[in-house]
C-alpha cells in the first residue's frame, strides 16, 4: 500500500467494514482530539473501547476504559493509534499478538510509523497512517463538505442520509470519483 | 483503479461540493434560505457547538448552499477547504483577524485593488494592524520590509488595475524564510488562469463578485486553505495554537489539522465579527462558476483582441496588458498565467485626466462603473472614481494615473467591443 496517498475505495471499505475499534490514546479530556474522534465515531455507530493506562478502570463516554489492548476480553476490527509514532511500534506488536488479531490497524492524522507499518502488513492487516477516522467518515459520507472542506471528490449521486436522523449522513457504497490531491 | 483518475478543472467547475440533495434528490443547488437548523436533541445541539460534529447550526456560521460555493473554491484552487463571506473585503478582514494580534504588521505589495488600499491603510489601523508596503515588481522590496512583528504577506497575482502578473514564487521564498504565511488574492486570474498553490501561497482569497461569479450580479468573498502552514510552530499565531475559551480551552491548530485555517476563520472570525454571505448569493456564485473555464477562455480572447486594437491606435500612448508579447510582465505571465492574462488592463490616453473622462463619457456599450469581471465591457476612470481618495503620488504607485483609464473586456463580439472603444476615442 502506498502510505502517501490512500484510494477512497480502501478507506471506505475499511469504515464500511470493522464495528469495533479499539482507540488506544483514548482520553477523557472533552477539548482532545482523541475525545472528539472517539465521540464521533460512537455516534456513528462504532462500538469503540478506550485504552489508556493511566485511564484505565474509569469510563469515557460511557465506555469502561481498558490498560492495555489485552485487557479486552473480545475480538477487535480495528486498533486507533493516538499515540507518537515512536510509540507505534510496541502497540502493533500488542496488536499482532491479540487472539484473534485485528484487521486493521489505523494510527492518527500525524502518526506514522512505516516500519510498524510493514510488520503489520506483513501479517495480513490493513494499515492507515496520517489519516482521522472522524475526518475520513465526514469526508466519505459528504457531512464535512458543510465545513467547506475539500473532500477531493466529486458524485452525482445522493448522500446518504442516516435513517430517522438528522443532518447526519452515512457511508454509502456509491463510488465517488476523486477530484484533487 | 479506474476511478482513481483525476477529473479535470472544467468537470470540477461543475460538479465539486456539489450532490444530489440528499433529501429530495433536487439536482441543482438548492438555495437554503433559513437562518437557522433545528437539533435532534440536545446531545447533537452540543456536538455541534463544542465542533464535534460536522453540521449546520445558524447560517451566520454555516449555510448548506454556502458549502457548495465554499467547497466548489477549495476545489479549484487545489486548497484543504474554504470559507465564504460576504464580499473580498469581508475575507481580507477575517483573513487578517485570524492572523493578527494588534500591534502586528503585515506586507502588502502596493499594487492592490484600490479599495483594499484604503482598507489596509486606515480601518485596519483601528484595529492597530499596521500594514508595510512593498513593491510588487520588486521581490527584495519584500524582504526588506520583513521585521519580527510581520505576521503575512499580502499580493495579488495579477494586480488590479495596472495587468502586474507578481512573482508569486519570489515572494513565496521570502515569506517561508520569515515563517510567515503569503496570502494571494487571486481575484483577477482566477484558479483557472493561475493556482496561486502551487507557487507557494499559503491562503487564497477571492471577491468572488468578480470572475468567480462572474454576472455582477452578486457581492461575495471566499477565504482558500492552501493545508500548507504549520500554525502550531513557535506559537506566533496564538488564535490558532492557543486554547480557545470559547471553546471550552480547545487547541483549533491541533484539532483541525491540515484546514484548521479555514475552520478558526469560519467558528471565530465569522461567527463574532459576522460578515455572512447570504444562501442566494451563494447559489448564484456557485452558479457563475459553473461556466468559469469558458468565459475566462472568452475573456481573455477578446482582452488580447482589445489590447491589440488599443496598441495600434493614435489617441492611445501605452496598453499595459501583460498578454502582449511585448509587456514588461509578459514573461511572469507566461510562467503563472499560461492560458490568458485576463481581462482586466488599463490604457493612457493622450490628454490626460480630461481625455480619461471623455473616453468613459462617450462609450455606449461599455458600463461605466465600478466593478470587474462581469459578463459585460465595463470601463472605469480610476484617478476620478475608484481612487480618488488616494494622494496624486498614492494613485500612481497604484497604476491609477490621470491618463489611465481601465476596461474590464466582457464576453460580447469582440467587434462590438473594439467598435465601440473605437467610437469613444474618435471624440476623446
Amino acid at each position: 500500500m502506498n502510505h502517501d496517498r490512500y484510494p477512497d475505495d480502501y478507506i471506505r471499505d475499511i469504515l464500511d467494514e470493522v464495528k469495533v475499534i479499539a482507540m488506544v490514546g483514548a482520553s477523557a479530556n472533552n477539548i482532545r482530539p482523541s475525545y472528539f474522534a472517539m465521540k464521533y465515531l460512537l455516534e456513528k455507530g462504532y462500538r469503540v473501547i478506550p485504552v489508556n493506562p493511566g485511564q484505565a478502570g474509569p469510563e469515557i463516554l460511557g465506555q469502561l476504559c481498558y490498560a492495555r489492548l489485552s485487557d479486552i476480553p473480545e475480538p477487535i476490527d480495528m486498533v486507533d493509534i493516538f499515540r507518537a509514532s515512536e510509540a507505534a511500534d510496541a502497540v502493533v506488536d500488542e496488536a499482532l499478538a491479540l487472539d484473534p488479531v485485528p484487521k486493521v490497524i489505523w494510527m492518527q492524522l500525524g502518526v506514522r510509523n512505516d516500519t510498524a507499518a510493514a510488520r503489520a502488513e506483513a501479517a495480513g492487516l490493513r494499515v492507515v497512517m496520517n489519516r482521522c477516522p472522524k475526518i475520513e467518515y465526514g469526508r466519505l459520507s459528504g457531512e464535512i463538505g458543510w465545513m467547506g472542506v475539500n473532500r477531493g471528490s466529486i458524485s452525482s449521486r445522493r448522500a446518504t442520509l442516516s435513517s430517522g436522523r438528522t443532518q447526519r449522513l452515512s457511508l454509502s457504497k456509491t463510488r465517488t470519483v476523486p477530484s484533487s490531491e | 483503479m479506474s476511478d482513481e483518475r483525476a477529473p479535470g478543472f472544467n468537470t470540477m467547475s461543475i460538479h465539486a461540493g456539489a450532490q444530489p440533495d440528499p433529501t429530495t434528490g433536487a439536482r441543482a443547488t438548492p438555495i437554503y434560505q433559513t437562518t437557522s437548523f433545528v437539533f435532534e436533541d440536545v446531545d447533537h445541539a452540543a456536538s455541534l457547538f463544542g465542533l464535534q460534529a460536522f453540521g449546520n447550526i445558524y447560517t451566520r456560521i454555516g449555510n448548506p448552499t454556502c458549502a457548495v460555493l465554499e467547497e466548489r473554491v477549495a476545489a479549484l484552487e487545489g486548497g484543504t477547504a474554504a470559507l465564504a463571506v460576504a464580499s473580498g473585503h469581508a475575507a481580507q478582514v477575517i483573513a487578517m483577524h485570524t492572523l493578527l494580534e494588534p500591534g502586528d504588521e503585515f506586507i502588502a505589495g502596493r499594487q492592490l485593488y484600490g479599495g483594499s488600499i484604503n482598507q489596509f491603510n486606515h480601518s485596519f489601523k483601528k484595529f492597530d494592524w499596521h500594514v508595510v508596503w512593498a513593491d510588487s515588481t520588486d521581490v527584495s522590496s519584500f524582504e526588506k520590509a520583513v521585521t519580527p512583528k510581520t505576521k503575512a504577506i499580502f499580493i495579488e497575482s495579477v494586480a488590479n488595475p495596472g495587468g502586474v502578473v507578481v512573482d508569486i514564487e519570489g515572494i513565496a521564498q521570502v515569506a517561508r524564510r520569515a515563517g510567515v504565511p503569503l496570502i494571494v488574492d487571486n481575484t483577477l486570474a482566477t484558479p483557472y488562469l493561475c493556482r496561486p498553490f502551487e507557487h507557494g501561497a499559503d491562503i487564497v482569497i477571492h471577491s468572488a463578485t468578480k470572475f468567480l461569479g462572474g454576472h455582477g450580479n452578486s457581492i461575495g468573498g471566499v477565504i482558500v486553505d492552501g493545508g500548507s502552514f504549520n500554525w502550531m510552530r513557535e506559537g506566533r499565531y496564538p488564535t490558532l495554537s492557543e486554547p480557545n475559551e470559547s471553546y471550552q480551552g480547545m487547541i483549533l491548530g491541533e484539532t483541525f489539522g491540515n484546514f484548521a485555517f479555514a475552520i478558526a476563520c469560519r467558528v471565530l472570525g465569522l461567527r463574532d465579527l459576522g460578515p455572512a454571505l447570504s444562501p442566494f448569493n451563494a447559489f448564484l456564485l456557485a452558479t457563475g462558476i459553473e461556466t468559469l473555464p469558458l468565459r475566462m477562455q472568452r475573456h481573455c480572447e477578446n482582452a488580447l483582441a482589445v489590447a491589440e486594437f488599443l496598441s495600434s491606435h493614435p489617441k492611445v500612448s501605452w496598453v499595459s496588458y501583460a498578454g502582449l508579447p511585448g509587456d514588461r510582465y509578459h514573461k511572469l505571465q507566461q510562467k503563472y498565467c499560461p492560458k490568458g492574462a485576463g481581462a482586466v488592463f488599463t490604457f493612457g490616453v493622450k490628454g490626460g485626466y480630461d481625455a480619461g473622462i471623455k473616453v468613459v463619457s462617450n462609450v455606449k456599450m461599455f458600463s461605466h462603473l465600478a466593478n470587474i469581471g462581469d459578463t459585460r465591457s465595463l470601463i472605469i476612470h480610476p484617478a476620478s472614481t475608484t481612487h480618488r481618495q488616494l494622494s496624486d503620488a498614492q494613485k500612481t504607485s497604484a497604476g491609477a494615473g490621470p491618463d489611465v483609464v481601465r476596461l474590464s473586456i466582457g464576453i460580447e463580439d469582440k467587434e462590438d467591443i473594439i467598435a465601440d472603444l473605437d467610437q469613444a476615442l474618435a471624440s476623446a
